[in-house]
């Protein structure tokens, strides 16, 4: 690798770095007033690259380009007032996890959007009249354009600086951010502060995106693409600070140009190719930091996070009755075979739904009585998926072994992640799950030889004998129902207790003498463990597994089961899996915007229904017996 | 033989000496009462001495051990139990469980997978929460208990773990001044019979200098008195410390 190569990707990676920055600054100054993580970020960076583009074919001309650039930058600033006036001054005081999903769903909803409005093909943009030359460097052709853009960066580092440091609208953030009562008391008119902010957000994001239509096309894949750069980012260089998200762009970007102009090299006898391994570096970087300076490199410590669950009701169990009907309900299922004649795809219906049990009881541990908001437990589906798939097509193993392999190789993945997630809270803890399980997906969607890349491993059928629909629907009952049983059993003991406790108030459980970091750990490993019961399981159901079914969307979807089912109901991840496997198979099955359904469903769990099935059925109840009393 | 020893104890928050060269002791079967006005240092002093906070300088023995620096749950299990400020309790237990929790916790069961917790020191805990007049409300919810019982529970926690040192701070506050009087009187009661050694900090005089064996004075993060009750009542300094914040000696002095 030669030295003026490794300065040519070097100066590449500034003008790479010049786009993120701008989404990362926007969502640190949204977070820095508002204290909410806006997971509909890449939106609208998404949102300004198709504008822009649009707009610039309008307008025409020269002028054409640039105008479209102000204008995309202008409208999604608007759209972004509108999305704080309509959506988040409704959850500025909910727990953080909902904060997140609320956002989430807006993303899901954009994205639809963009591809009602656009359709689903990637789309050029126009060059930049006047930029589209390039000049020789090292004896190699930069592009004009890239040198513009790796300017744009420190331009609006500095308009920004100038902007919160002179400015009346400047001192006004400034203030929102560092103390929000002291803001309010001097008389400032939040609502109007917190609309501009995230108009500013908004458009800057948007100017990011804006700006790169001519150099990438506009794909539906940009929004979580960049978000999760941007989070990266933002983690990197401290949540709410501007110029350590424009150091950590230009640090994450180099490193990234790094691995591409390293490329291949050979460690201890192995081929490593780096360029491909660009989304682990930028993740390990991410997790490096945060071990070393847990509040990014320029942040300052996060007041508590606002858990959802510290004032829930006591846990209480089943009692007779209810155990009565539990049982009928597990016999009745197990019986559900003898109806295969009459609908034969129920089997297989019931078996991702007892998948879907299984993953979302044991995320509901963890972020429920455990207090931690994890957005990747993904991976350790995936882990266990993966596990079970590789033991059983490449090393022969019987199909109960497999299943065990799965959930080692998923515990010992939660038992290494876990290690580091347990030292962080909140949105950052959210953040890190998140960027572990974007690993594990990359590596299996990377690592050919043993995950088989993108096609993934085949041929990951039962052997008897659970090769019927009927045998592998009993196995998958009688694990969700161990799954279930014994997390349940856990709850109760000793060692649940002492995981609530140390979600309830961390101060008075270390107070009483209680280990809380390990406690938190183990319960994350053995969630973890559990969970890979559940990516087994499934591998076997589908016959395969590829890096596709392990990705983003999943921890997602096992997020919306656990919330709309009800996080403060031990059966509500129960019936939050099956209502939203039913869902999944029919509706959103019909329909090509599945996505905006699926934000909706979170919208209104979030307003609406934030106990889920199973506190709206409580209150339901509580009503019925007041009126029974009367 | 004291129990808590604290010698030249310092902690600096930017310019703010919040303990500047504080030391005392507290022996078995002694009520120290901590007290000073707002800012003084007390919460600092606690947190140094259950670990909740490192000292720039100075040391901290219990029981003839040094446990400067050690966290929390460390010095816990040596047999400190304390209470907050602002009540801290396990919001989603009931209060018995609360109680239950710490007795687990003080024995180490923290772990146990199997045997449910409600079958854990179920009769030691409710007995305890007779103790301190929360027989009634043992299977309230703690987060609908009202702010007074909050405090009551947090001390039936603070006594789970059968401690040798009790630290209290400001264990009244939220209560009216009947119920301080009675609460820092079963304190006394507990002390003397279970030989603790107990430290709390309190803004009504009238209940310091009832029920204290001695009483010690910060002001500024310095320690300026430690005696009996009349010999500090008396001091100068100190009435010039209380005068010069506007409260006087005897009277409540309406801290939150
Ligand atoms: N985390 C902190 N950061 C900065 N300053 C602090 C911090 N904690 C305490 N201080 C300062 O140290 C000094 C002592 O505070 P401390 O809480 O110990 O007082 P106190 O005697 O308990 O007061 P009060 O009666 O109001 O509870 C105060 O000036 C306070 O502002
Ligand atoms: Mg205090």
């Amino acid at each position: 690798m030669s030295l003026d190569g490794l300065l040519f990707q070097a100066l590449n990676g500034l003008a790479g770095a010049s786009a993120l920055f701008l989404v990362a600054a926007g969502l640190s100054i949204i977070f820095g007033v508002s204290r909410i993580v806006n997971l509909a970020h890449g939106s609208f960076y998404m949102l300004g690259i198709y504008l822009a583009g649009t707009l610039a074919g309008g307008f025409g001309g020269a002028f054409g380009f640039w105008a479209g650039v102000i204008g995309a930058v202008l409208v999604v600033a608007a759209l972004g007032a509108l999305t704080e006036i309509a959506l988040l001054r409704r959850i500025y005081a909910a727990p953080e996890l909902y904060q997140l999903l609320a956002t989430f769903a807006l993303a899901l909803i954009v994205n639809d959007a963009v591809l009602y409005l656009w359709g689903p093909e990637d789309i050029l943009g126009p060059r930049a009249p006047g930029l589209e030359g390039a000049i020789d460097l090292l004896g190699r052709r930069l592009p004009t354009y890239d040198i513009f853009l790796a300017l744009v960066g420190p331009a609006v580092l500095i308009g920004l600086h100038l902007l919160l440091a002179r400015s009346r609208f400047g001192r006004l953030i400034r203030a929102a951010t560092e103390d929000r009562e002291m803001a309010a008391a001097l008389g400032v008119n939040e609502k109007v502060l917190f609309t501009a902010v995230f108009a500013l957000g908004a458009g800057l994001a948007a100017l990011g995106g804006a700006l790169q239509m001519a150099r990438e096309p506009a794909s539906l894949s940009l929004d979580l693409a960049v978000l999760g750069d941007a989070f990266v980012i933002v983690v990197v260089g401290g949540l709410g600070s501007i110029p350590g998200a424009y150091v950590a762009a230009v640090l994450v970007a180099e490193v990234k140009a790094l691995c591409i102009a390293l490329g291949t090299v050979s460690v201890g006898g192995f081929e490593v190719n780096l360029s491909k391994l660009t989304l682990v570096a930028e993740f390990l970087v991410m997790a490096i930091v945060l071990i070393v300076r847990p509040n990014g490199l320029f942040g300052r410590p996060q007041p508590p996070a606002r858990v959802a669950g510290r004032g829930e009701p006591p846990l209480r169990p089943m009692g007779r009755n209810g155990g009565i009907v539990a049982l009928g309900v597990v016999a009745a299922l197990a019986l559900l075979p003898l109806a295969e004649g009459a609908f034969p795809y129920a089997p297989v219906l019931a078996v991702d739904m007892l998948v879907a049990v299984i993953f979302a009881t044991s995320l509901h541990f963890i972020m429920g009585p455990g207090g931690m908001h994890s957005f990747g437990h993904a991976a350790y589906f995936g882990l266990g998926a993966y596990g079970a798939a590789y033991a059983a097509t490449q090393l022969g193993a019987p199909t109960f072994a497999a299943l065990a392999a799965g959930i080692v190789a998923a515990g010992l993945g939660a038992l290494v992640f876990g290690w580091f997630a347990v030292r962080l809270s909140g949105v950052y803890l959210a953040m890190l799950t998140l960027a572990f399980a974007q690993i594990v997906w990359s590596i299996a969607y990377q690592w050919e030889a043993v995950t088989g890349g993108s096609n993934g491993l085949f041929g990951v059928w039962p052997d008897a004998p659970l090769d019927t629909r009927a045998g592998l629907y009993l196995a998958a009952l009688g694990g969700a129902l161990v799954v279930v049983l014994l997390l349940r059993r856990v709850l109760f003991a000793p060692f649940g207790y002492a995981l609530r406790a140390s979600r309830d108030s961390p101060l008075r459980a270390e107070a009483v003498g209680i280990a809380t970091g390990r406690v938190q750990w183990l319960g994350f490993a053995l969630a973890g463990a559990l969970c890979g019961l559940a990516g087994g399981l499934f591998a076997f159901a589908k016959g395969s597994i590829s890096p596709e079914a392990i990705s983003v969307g999943r921890s997602i979807d096992g997020l919306v089961m656990v919330l709309l089912g009800g996080v403060e109901s031990l059966l509500g991840p129960i019936v939050g899996a099956g209502a939203f496997t039913l869902l999944q198979d029919s509706v959103m099955r019909e329909t090509d915007y599945w996505r905006a359904l699926l934000g909706a469903l979170i919208l209104a769990i979030v307003l609406i229904f934030p106990g889920g099935l199973m506190g709206g059925a409580a209150r339901l109840w509580a009503l019925a017996t007041r009126r029974a009393a009367r | 033989m004291s129990v808590l020893t604290v010698r030249s104890l310092s902690k600096s928050y930017g310019g703010v000496r919040a303990l500047d060269d504080v030391s005392f002791s507290v022996a078995a079967g002694e009520l120290l009462a901590l007290i000073g006005p707002n800012g003084a240092g007390k919460s600092t002093c606690f947190n140094i001495v259950n670990g909740q906070i490192r000292p720039d300088a100075g040391h901290v023995w219990i029981g003839g051990r040094e446990v400067t620096g050690l966290a929390p749950r460390r010095i816990a299990r040596l047999g400190v139990g304390r209470t907050f400020q602002i009540a801290a309790v396990f919001g989603s237990m009931t209060a018995v469980e609360n109680v239950q929790m710490a007795m687990i916790a003080a024995r180490g069961q923290s772990f146990g997978l199997w045997r449910p917790a409600a079958a854990h020191h179920r009769q030691a805990a409710l007995e305890l929460l007779g103790r301190v007049g929360m027989a009634e409300l043992a299977e309230r919810p703690a987060a609908t208990l009202a702010y007074g019982d909050v405090k009551r529970l947090e001390l039936a926690v603070a006594l789970a773990g059968e401690p040798v040192l009790l630290l209290m701070d400001e264990p009244t506050a939220g209560m009216g001044a009947g119920e301080r009087g009675a609460l820092i009187a079963l304190v006394r009661e507990l002390v003397t019979e279970r030989r603790l050694a107990a430290l709390f900090t309190e803004h009504s005089m009238d209940v310091v200098f009832a029920h204290a064996d001695r009483v010690i004075v910060l002001a500024r993060g310095k320690l300026i008195a430690d005696g009996s009750a009349d010999a500090v009542r008396a001091d100068p300094q100190v009435r010039a410390v209380y005068l010069g914040s506007g409260a006087a000696m005897a009277e409540e002095d309406g801290h939150p």
